[in-house]
């Protein structure tokens, strides 16, 4: 324990607030900006309460969409439908996809073992963006364009996952399996009772790691869907700031934000509870 | 119950390490066996491959009277208790000692019944809802034992089980284990490193060393009785001396620069001129009355200190030697100390071999 000193204590709230403003104040200023009619926003002083238009700018948005020519009024409860589909499916996939091989690669001696885990080792090293015109190609091929397996499918192998899975795995003593094979557990029996059980913790961090990184997806689904249906949140922000000949819509633009913002805050607080439980509960 | 049969069993792990080198055993129905040897000696692995938790690289291992070589654990029909005790740390004791009967799909109220007297005969009813990091130690290896005992297997298998138990613990829990095998009268297959836990609870010590057998024998055999060198040392503490001689005539031994012993010359066959090495134990030595010795003497080093006795530690000849004295004896001169040993506590081992020159 470190001595507690009034002015050390100070201090480190000093620090500790700083922190929190320079973090805290543009999400602030987004907000604010989201309940004003554009031309107050564009006028100075910017202002720093929240304005009249809330309701009216958030029912908009979500509701109609906005009429332009690239985000072409698809509102914005599609959009978020969208990602959301699309965070789901990589989480949850990466989460099985990995499980399941780490599982292999731990518990079964199967010949050229390690090389398979170095080959998935490997892959680490070779994120979306640098295997996206092969991978484009094969999708394409396979005609998961404009189509929500084209949009997931490709992201869920995750060397990360199954890595960190078989980390997980390799610290569960072997006497576990082994009482759980003289208990007439089989490998799926074993792995359903009481790997499962034992990983949750692992599987809610890797949830929330995983919905936030496919909720984020740009590159991807700009590239894979051209169809306005598949529009996801992020690039709907894109499409609304790219106008030609005139102001982006900025209030609009901000309230988008903060809802973009909203699932993965949600899924962290929600997991969060688990994490802790999981923490507690842990043996030792 | 069954009984456990090993015929030449043996284990090579890939990279060729024979870890176990031929083992032959019989494990006689009910009886409570322990394997006892230091580290890597293969008593684990050997207990493992019982189990089938190891392959079986030849030789046959019969429970009952069937071969199991090639049978899972699941359908040996054995129970194992682990040194972790390997409880399912997210499942409550109930379940912890239910598991292995829902997976074989015995009915409900025959699981709860056989949980219900598991747990009373080990006196853990009141956890049976707690998960397993709620409980002490000596708890957690009740539950383990549970688990095992409502298998109602063919023989239970103990992996060290009490070596994660603090000192007073493992005393407590040898004497429960000896008092359930007393009444379930389990063959029981009990692996340990300590040799207190070996000689209080067999029935049948099997020692072992580097993947063979050196003796099996009742725990007073092995003690009165070792038939190698490495048994003499490894049971007993402190352990037994070891010391070069000569036959020097029947059932007379002379240790260089030390005197001679008498030894029993009906129980050791030996011929005069012999080089061995002659076994005796701390504890079977006495300060010499006068005219009790044949000059057998030692010069004490140092004394330690345990309590109820002392060690006094120093050489005979130029081999180290160890006597125990009780702490009341106060005086013990200066210079050598003739001492008196019993003629049928000298054990007289072959020099090149190790193994004993016993009859028969």
């Amino acid at each position: 324990m470190v001595e507690r000193r009034s002015l050390a204590t100070l201090l480190a709230h000093v620090v500790l607030i700083l922190g929190i403003v320079v973090v805290a104040f543009p999400i602030w200023v987004t907000f604010v900006a989201s309940t004003h009619h554009a031309k107050d926003i564009m006028t100075a002083p910017i202002p720093l309460w929240p304005g009249t238009q809330f309701f009216e700018n958030y029912r908009r948005l979500l509701f109609e969409g906005l009429i332009n020519p690239t985000a072409g009024g698809v509102p914005m409860w599609r959009m978020m439908t969208n990602s959301f589909i699309m965070a789901m499916i990589i989480a949850l996939g990466k989460i099985f996809v990995s499980f399941i091989a780490a599982f292999a690669i731990v518990y079964f001696r199967f010949p050229f073992r390690m090389v398979v885990f170095w080959i998935i080792f490997m892959t680490l090293m070779l994120p979306v963006e640098v295997r996206i015109v092969p991978t484009f190609k094969v999708v394409a091929d396979l005609g998961m364009l404009n189509s929500y397996a084209g949009l997931t499918i490709p992201l869920i192998a995750s060397a990360t996952a199954t890595f960190l899975f078989r980390q997980f795995f390799l610290t569960v003593p072997d006497e576990l399996a082994e009482a759980a094979r003289i208990d007439g557990a089989g490998p799926v029996k074993f792995m359903k009772d009481i790997l499962l059980p034992l990983s949750r913790t692992n599987l809610a961090a890797l949830f929330v790691i995983m919905f936030t990184f496919g909720w984020n997806q740009y590159l991807w689904p700009l590239l894979m869907t051209t169809d306005r249906q598949y529009l996801t949140v992020v690039m709907g922000i894109q499409r609304m700031i790219n106008v030609a000949d005139t102001d982006p819509q900025w209030p609009m633009v901000m309230a988008a934000v903060i809802l973009a913002m909203l699932p993965p805050v949600a899924v962290v607080l929600l997991m969060q509870r688990w994490f802790i439980k999981g923490l507690v509960e842990t043996e030792k | 119950m069954a009984s456990v049969i090993l015929e030449n069993v043996r284990k090579v792990y890939a990279g060729g390490v024979e870890a176990v080198k031929g083992i032959s055993l019989d494990v006689p129905n009910g009886s409570f066996t322990v394997l006892l040897g230091p580290s890597g000696c293969g008593k684990s692995t050997l207990l493992r491959m019982i189990a089938g938790l190891e392959t079986i690289t030849g030789g046959t291992c019969k429970i009952g009277d069937r071969v199991v070589n090639e049978v899972e654990p699941a359908e040996r029909d054995i129970a194992m208790v682990f040194q972790n005790y390997a409880l399912y740390p997210h499942m409550s004791v109930y379940d912890n000692m239910a598991y292995g009967l829902r997976n074989r799909r015995t009915p409900k109220p025959e699981i709860e019944r056989r949980v219900r007297e598991a747990a009373r005969m080990l006196a853990i009813e009141d956890f049976l809802d707690r998960r397993p990091r709620a409980l002490s130690g000596g708890q957690r290896q009740r539950v383990a034992m549970g688990r095992a005992i409502v298998r109602e297997p063919q023989a239970f298998l103990f992996d060290e089980p009490l070596s994660n138990l603090d000192a007073k613990l493992r005393v407590q829990m040898r004497i429960e284990i000896r008092r359930l095998h007393n009444r379930l009268k389990a063959t029981s297959i009990f692996v340990t490193h300590d040799q207190v836990e070996a000689m209080t609870l067999a029935d049948v010590v099997v020692v072992m060393n580097h993947g063979r057998i050196e003796q099996v024998g009742k725990p007073t055999d092995v003690y009165n009785r070792p038939a190698t060198r490495f048994v003499a040392t490894f049971i007993g503490s402190p352990a037994m001396n070891l010391v070069p001689g000569r036959v020097i005539g029947r059932g007379k031994v002379e240790i260089p620069g030390s005197g001679t012993l008498d030894f029993d010359p009906d129980q050791f066959e030996v011929a005069d001129g012999t080089s061995v090495e002659v076994g005796i134990r701390p504890e079977d030595m006495t300060v010499a009355a006068s005219g009790e010795s044949n000059g057998f003497a030692m010069k004490p080093e140092f004394v330690e200190e345990l309590g109820p006795n002392r060690l006094v530690h120093g050489l005979a000849g130029s081999a180290p030697l160890v006597l125990s004295v009780p702490s009341s004896m106060h005086d013990l001169g200066n210079g050598t100390i003739a001492l008196h040993v019993p003629e049928h506590r000298v054990h007289v081992f072959d020099t090149t071999t190790g193994r004993t020159l016993r009859r028969g």
